[in-house]
């Protein structure tokens, strides 16, 4: 069975909803039937056949082809299955996903991986603000699974994260980690100001020295035994963080944010 | 059935469910992982008096450990969940995170879940730090020595203890030396352990005692010094006896043990002294699982 394709056919005026477009919403549905659901786009609701060429049957395979930017929601609340975006994809990419798997060859934009709950998530691209954060106003961001991204990402990565994992190949903005709780935040690249700002726990992982605010304290050089177990999870992964020459075991550690609860951790390759 | 002038006797050995446990230490390299392990399986040879019965399974090479450090894979054996739980927290409390740097991890990812690292992590006094990594939940907890790393949880599982043999032999010398080459065979099977002192026990027992506060005591059937004043069940020629218990995941894997151990006391053969092979049980009516001496080695 062919994977369910969905191939845009022109740029939408507005910006569009495409969270009716999941696997387990799509389970057992002709492909008529999903011709006809209507998606928000702006003000106006568009039927799905306005926008999109429907190819292929297998709902638990989705193709989003010809992806633009202002795709919103793609992914929301997934259940299982996997999307493959070719091209952008637009704010709240993989929104409170529960299970399976998001692939997009592209950049994504604001709120990716928003309150994501399991699953795993891999941008080609750059990743915008509040990768992995919570909504404004609330309290827990991402609580489990692995969000890789092979681009940059914005500022605010992983505001409010819980649990889980987000391993970006590139740079990250301002306060990355801030307001953490706990999970594992690694960039290979450089970072931005106000590293960690109000972290309470949690790792910041870090190939480049970065630049610390006055309420991270230096805890010394150690060689820490669950590095080896956190790179070893990796290996599956399509991604430099697969590649064993670039694991560590030896780093810096910093603790703060000292102004907070100060149990989170930054730890710098030595 | 004679196996190299070795007597194979028409008895059974006779064993018991119990609930099972497997861990690995890992430490900077074999020696102090094997410290920790010793430690761990220390005073851990019956579950009468020790609370449980526990052994080394083997020394793993470190691309089969967790952290890809040197390891030892150890095994605990229990009459029940609740107390192997408990011996295990508390060995692991006091003999692994007490360890210059070994770390401590699952054994067995399935069955039911028990503490290896839930509860240790409170020693880190709330320093302690939780990561999730595949599934499994590992608690870094700081010690003066750097970091403790334990998995939170390892399988319980059901299996079966006291699997045994005897070995009777013209001589004490002889009767050790053949009981040496059989758990050396026996070591090289995995999911077993011969928990005693290097797997091997001289002082079997029976069930009860003329004494009233003792639930075991000597086989005197089986203690030559005893030959004129008991009903014994050596011959003349018999001097000592040894046994090798054995505990296991499963009864194919103890029947395996049994049938390499017993296979190495045979190849020294009577020319080497040995006699007999017999083995322990209490007439089929306690437990369940009864081992066939002459069928395992037909």
């Amino acid at each position: 069975m062919s994977a369910l394709t969905f191939t845009l056919k022109h740029k939408p005026a507005q910006r569009v909803d495409m969270s009716p477009l999941v696997c387990n919403l799509l389970t057992g549905m002709a492909l008529a039937d999903i011709n006809a659901i209507t998606l928000q786009s702006g003000k106006c609701k568009l039927r799905v056949d306005e926008l999109f060429t429907l190819e292929g049957a297998d709902t638990q395979n989705i193709v989003i082809k010809n992806s633009l930017d202002n795709l919103d929601f793609i992914g929301k609340d997934l259940e299982g299955g996997s999307i493959s975006v070719v091209g952008d994809a637009g704010a709240y990419l993989a929104f409170g996903m529960n299970a399976g798997e998001i692939k997009v060859s592209g950049n994504v934009g604001l709120y990716a991986a928003c309150e994501m709950k399991k699953g795993y998530l891999e941008v080609s691209g750059n990743a915008g603000d509040f990768l992995g954060a919570a909504l404004p106003g609330n309290k827990m961001g991402m609580k489990g699974g692995t969000i890789l991204i092979k681009g940059n990402v914005g500022e605010r990565v992983g505001d409010h994260m819980r649990r889980g994992n987000i391993l970006i190949e590139g740079n990250a903005g301002d306060y990355c980690g801030s307001r953490m709780t706990a999970g594992t935040i690694a960039v290979m690249g450089q970072t931005g100001r106000h590293l960690g700002y109000a972290m309470r726990r949690g790792t910041l992982l870090f190939w480049n020295q970065p630049k610390l605010s006055a309420s991270f304290n230096d805890c010394g050089a150690h060689t820490l035994a669950f590095l080896p177990i956190l790179f070893a999870s990796f290996k599956s992964l399509n991604s430099r963080f697969a590649d064993a020459s670039i694991a560590f075991n030896r780093v810096q550690r910093y603790s703060g944010d000292m102004s907070e609860m100060g149990r989170g951790e930054v730890l710098v390759k030595l | 059935m004679i196996i190299n002038g070795v007597s194979i006797d028409a008895t059974f050995a006779e064993a018991f469910p119990m609930k099972a446990t497997r861990a690995i230490i890992t430490a900077q390299n074999e020696k102090w992982a094997l410290i920790s392990a010793q430690a761990m399986t220390g005073f851990a040879t019956s579950v009468i008096a020790c609370g449980c019965e526990g052994s080394i399974e083997r020394i793993l090479d470190p691309s089969e450990t967790p952290d890809g450090r040197p390891g030892v894979s150890i095994m605990i054996f229990a009459m029940g969940g609740k107390g192997l739980a408990k011996q295990l927290e508390t060995r692991a409390g006091q003999c692994v995170l007490t360890s210059p740097t070994a770390a401590l991890f699952a054994g067995i990812d399935g069955g039911i879940r028990i503490p290896l690292g839930k509860n240790l992590r409170y020693f880190g006094d709330g320093f302690q730090v939780s990561k999730q990594i595949s599934g499994k939940r590992y608690w870094r907890i700081p010690v003066m020595d750097g970091e403790f790393l334990a998995e939170a949880t390892t399988g319980q599982v059901d299996a079966i203890g006291g699997g045994n043999f005897l070995v009777l032999a013209e001589s004490q010398p002889q009767a050790l030396e053949a009981c040496e080459a059989a758990i050396e065979e026996m070591r090289k099977i995995p999911n077993v352990i011969m928990p005693f002192p290097g797997g091997v026990v001289r002082s079997g027992s029976k069930v009860g005692s003329k004494y009233k506060t003792l639930g075991a005591s000597t086989n005197d059937a089986f203690c030559p010094t005893l030959k004129g004043m008991t009903k014994t069940a050596l011959s003349p020629e018999i001097e000592s006896v040894m046994e090798i218990v054995i505990d296991g995941l499963t009864k194919e894997h103890i029947e395996k043990a049994m049938r390499v151990g017993m296979q190495a006391v045979c190849d020294l053969g009577a020319k080497n002294g040995i006699k007999r092979i017999s083995a322990g049980n209490y007439g089929g009516k306690l437990g369940p699982f009864h081992f066939h001496l002459q069928e395992i080695m037909a």
